[in-house]
């Protein structure tokens, strides 16, 4: 047993956070307030390799392990989850699934865009009718001449539309094939493909979470990731990253949300004592570091899991139901510290707070993954149960 | 990094796991039944090497570690949290004491036949007037020669009334408080004014016993004096910063016990047609649990892992009482609610489980006081001391 960071993690963690001060905390108002995603800062993100955070030399990737990659985006949430969210879409639900699941020719191909940042990854699985439950999509792929025809509508797909500046979006969507869901891996430009409507968010609002359509789109077979379907295995696996790296970001932003409180209840004067004398408030923010120091190890556990081989959907699952919750009443206990204050948007907490309510939504609703979870304690004992 | 147990860690869980479930789990029930504590069973676990699974061989110990302990409460906390309780204030607070702060004389007087389970301890602070408050004690020790004369009255004494050595907290100069004026003594209990008074009758670990003592004009020889005079508060502390983190054990083990109990009934319990797991509802108390003990099992350890390699552990190890206790504390709750009236009911081990749960939100610092421990240093790197 053995719970260090190794030197080199440590190392990265300073390099990280400095980072995110330097270059993601002063802008991540602005962000928010404008709703646009950072390209200079994603720019210099891929130059600093982050854009290809745990992908090989060989495709211009920073070659990080994954809890090293959860220490980033921990980092980055700290001062803005929109980032995190967006990187973490770009790398753990596209770059990765490439990595683990494509061919050669494909990782030759899209790798080294994604790391450079000449592409970002935007992942395009939901559909109006397909939210927790996927197990069959209306977007449909039909073999035509060696290639596939899709035809359909995402929903909510993240990173979904970056705007000018030379930046492209590469899909990873999945459609209903005749072998069953299979993914697809489709660049912005390709005919047939239209960016709609931008959902307005509550929280997030630097992430674009759009509708694509698909319409006639012909994907050429060169462009179908791994065999016809294996669309389901590479979105579960890819969903089981994504749960650490939620949940790191959900990490992130309650620390944060800790120190940004408690530094205040030092200052904030009441009753003429600081705030932070007052019992309410010291439980308000022991209760909210136990619930953190309880989340940290699960999300570098998680992540040193997909290290070793690929993490369990159990503890995939229990990190995201958790940190989840985690995050919502750390920052609404926050909010509640800092009174009025944690409620203006002159100050970050309520960006804070906002932003950590889609935890609890995106990547499967906590509801889901209590039911993933329950499942997992029921198999022991050979009970099957369904969402 | 590496979240794997040792070889040697596995085979001790194993070796436990099959003892608990032998011989602890078929007297739990008797035990709370008949309010008495199993002497039978911490005989073979002294035999075992269990009651010093902790400390160094040198003395007697296993040299299982920080993390051997808490496999240790962990297992038995599953099974009976009264024995869970015995062994916790002989090794984690009566025995620790002596082992953080002894010199090398009291450790191989004392805290071997401790660690060998050959004697058994207890870990006397607590006063009717002093709870939460531990430095308004009043237990006075005058010193005389090269004795010290302790008179005063301790309450709500862990094997008080049985063990064979105690680690006592007195005043010894009332000017001065918590930081010089309080000093910890070892005492034999067998000694001349150490008088066992009034039991407590308790709402669970029944199998465990709660004494006050009594102490009128008792003679402890200065050579008893633990760590030096004036520093038994800071000696006090120490020890209860190293038994929250194992009753974070327990509360793991009461919790999954909780939980395997829960699934055990859910699968065969039969309502509208279906068994109870295939409702949301219980799949989803089910999956709180599961969530939480994992959470917990990960912070338990990492704190164990802490101690063992000579960090601070403080302010995470009050996050481990704190947590594991609610964390069992509702694990427990929800069993009661699947299993319904059975968990109601006083044939079934679920009922045990929830009186005993509730006990360590409260015991070895409340958790207000734990969370006092956790904000007050958190607000120390913010540059504000906070006072309980």
């Amino acid at each position: 047993m053995d719970f260090a960071l190794s030197e080199e993690q440590k190392m990265f963690r300073i390099m990280f956070e400095d980072f995110s001060t330097n270059e993601i905390a002063p802008i991540a108002e602005e962000i928010d307030h404008e709703e646009t995603p950072p390209l200079n800062v994603l720019r210099k993100a891929a130059r600093q390799g982050f854009l290809g955070a745990t992908l090989p030399e060989e495709y211009y990737g920073a070659n990080l392990d994954f809890v090293s990659y959860a220490l980033l985006i921990e980092a980055l949430a700290r001062d803005c989850v929109s980032i995190a969210v967006t990187l973490g879409t770009h790398v753990s639900l596209v770059a990765m699934s490439i990595l683990s699941g494509g061919d050669d020719a494909q990782k030759e191909k899209f790798l080294p865009l994604l790391a450079s940042g000449e592409a970002l990854g935007a992942f395009a699985m939901t559909e109006p009718d397909a939210g927790s439950d996927t197990t069959s999509l209306e977007t449909k792929a039909i073999p035509d001449g060696g290639e596939y025809v899709l035809n359909g509508v995402k929903t909510w797909v993240a990173n979904g539309e970056i705007a000018d500046a030379g930046m492209d979006t590469l899909f990873l969507a999945f459609a209903e094939a005749p072998e069953g869901i299979t993914a697809f891996l489709i660049p912005a430009d390709t005919a047939g493909l239209t960016v709609g409507y931008r959902e307005p968010t509550l929280g997030l609002r630097s992430v674009p979470f759009h509708t694509v359509y698909l319409e006639g789109c012909r994907i050429p077979m060169a462009n179908r990731l791994g065999g016809g379907g294996e669309g389901r295995e590479i979105a579960e696996r890819a969903h089981r990253r994504m749960a650490i790296t939620l949940g790191a970001a959900a990490l992130g932003v309650a620390e944060d949300s800790v120190d940004v409180a408690a530094q205040f209840a030092t200052e904030r004067v009441q009753f003429d004592v600081p705030i932070a004398e007052k019992q309410a408030i010291q439980n308000f923010i022991a209760e909210s570091a136990t619930e953190i120091e309880a989340l940290r190890y699960l999300v570098y556990h998680g992540a040193w899991q997909v290290d070793h081989g690929d993490n369990s959907a159990f503890d995939a699952s229990v990190v995201k139901a958790f940190s989840a919750r985690v995050a919502r009443c750390v920052t609404d206990r926050m909010v509640q510290v800092m009174g009025g204050y944690g409620y203006m948007e002159d100050y970050p907490m309520a960006r804070k707070y906002r932003d950590a309510r889609a935890l609890g939504v995106m990547g499967g609703p906590t509801e889901l993954h209590n039911v993933l979870i329950a499942q997992d304690v029921f198999s022991a004992w050979d009970v099957e149960i369904t969402p | 990094m590496d979240f794997t147990f040792s070889p040697e860690h596995e085979a001790l869980r194993r070796m436990i796991r099959e003892f608990a479930e032998n011989e602890v789990a078929p007297i739990a029930a008797e035990i709370d039944r008949e309010g008495r504590v199993p002497f039978e069973v911490l005989h073979q676990m002294a035999e075992m090497g269990l009651l010093g699974v902790c400390f160094p061989q040198e003395y007697g110990g296993m040299g299982a570690g920080e993390a051997g302990y808490c496999i240790l409460m962990e297992e038995l906390g599953r099974i009976c949290t009264s024995t869970a309780t015995n062994v916790g204030a002989h090794i984690g607070i009566g025995a620790m004491t002596i082992y953080l702060d002894g010199n090398e004389e009291q450790k191989r007087k004392y805290l071997t036949p401790l660690a060998r389970g050959e004697k058994f301890a207890a870990f006397l602070l607590t006063e009717s007037d002093a709870g939460s408050d531990a430095a308004a004690i009043r237990t006075r020790a005058v010193r005389d020669g090269d004795h010290w004369v302790i008179n005063g009255t301790k309450t709500f004494n862990t094997n008080g009334s049985f063990a064979d050595i105690a680690t006592v907290m007195a005043v010894t100069d009332p000017t001065l408080g918590a930081r010089g004026g309080i000093t910890a003594f070892i005492v034999e209990t067998d000694t001349p004014g150490f008088e066992v008074g009034r039991h407590e009758d308790k709402m669970g670990i029944r199998g465990s016993s709660t004494a006050e003592l009594v102490f009128e004009d008792m003679r402890v020889p200065h050579e008893n004096v633990l760590g030096k005079v004036g520093e038994g508060f800071v000696a006090f502390m120490k020890s209860l910063d190293m038994g929250r983190l194992t009753l974070g054990a327990a509360g793991l083990g009461g919790a999954q016990a909780a939980l395997d109990w829960s699934v055990q009934w859910a699968r065969t319990r039969e309502q509208f047609g279906v068994p109870l797991a295939q409702k949301q509802s219980v799949q989803w108390m089910i999956a709180d649990m599961a969530t939480e003990i994992e959470a917990l099992r990960s912070l338990v350890y990492r704190v164990a892992w802490m101690v063992d390699t000579g960090q601070p552990f403080t302010q995470v190890a009050a996050m481990c009482k704190l947590y594991g206790s609610e964390v069992a504390s509702r694990a427990i709750d929800r069993a009661l609610q699947i299993h319904g009236g059975l968990g109601y009911s006083r044939d079934y081990p679920i009922e045990r489980a929830f009186r005993d749960a509730r006990i360590a939100e409260i015991f070895e610092g409340t958790n207000e006081i734990q969370r006092i421990v956790i904000a007050s240093r958190i607000f120390r790197e913010h540059g504000v001391r906070i006072s309980p």
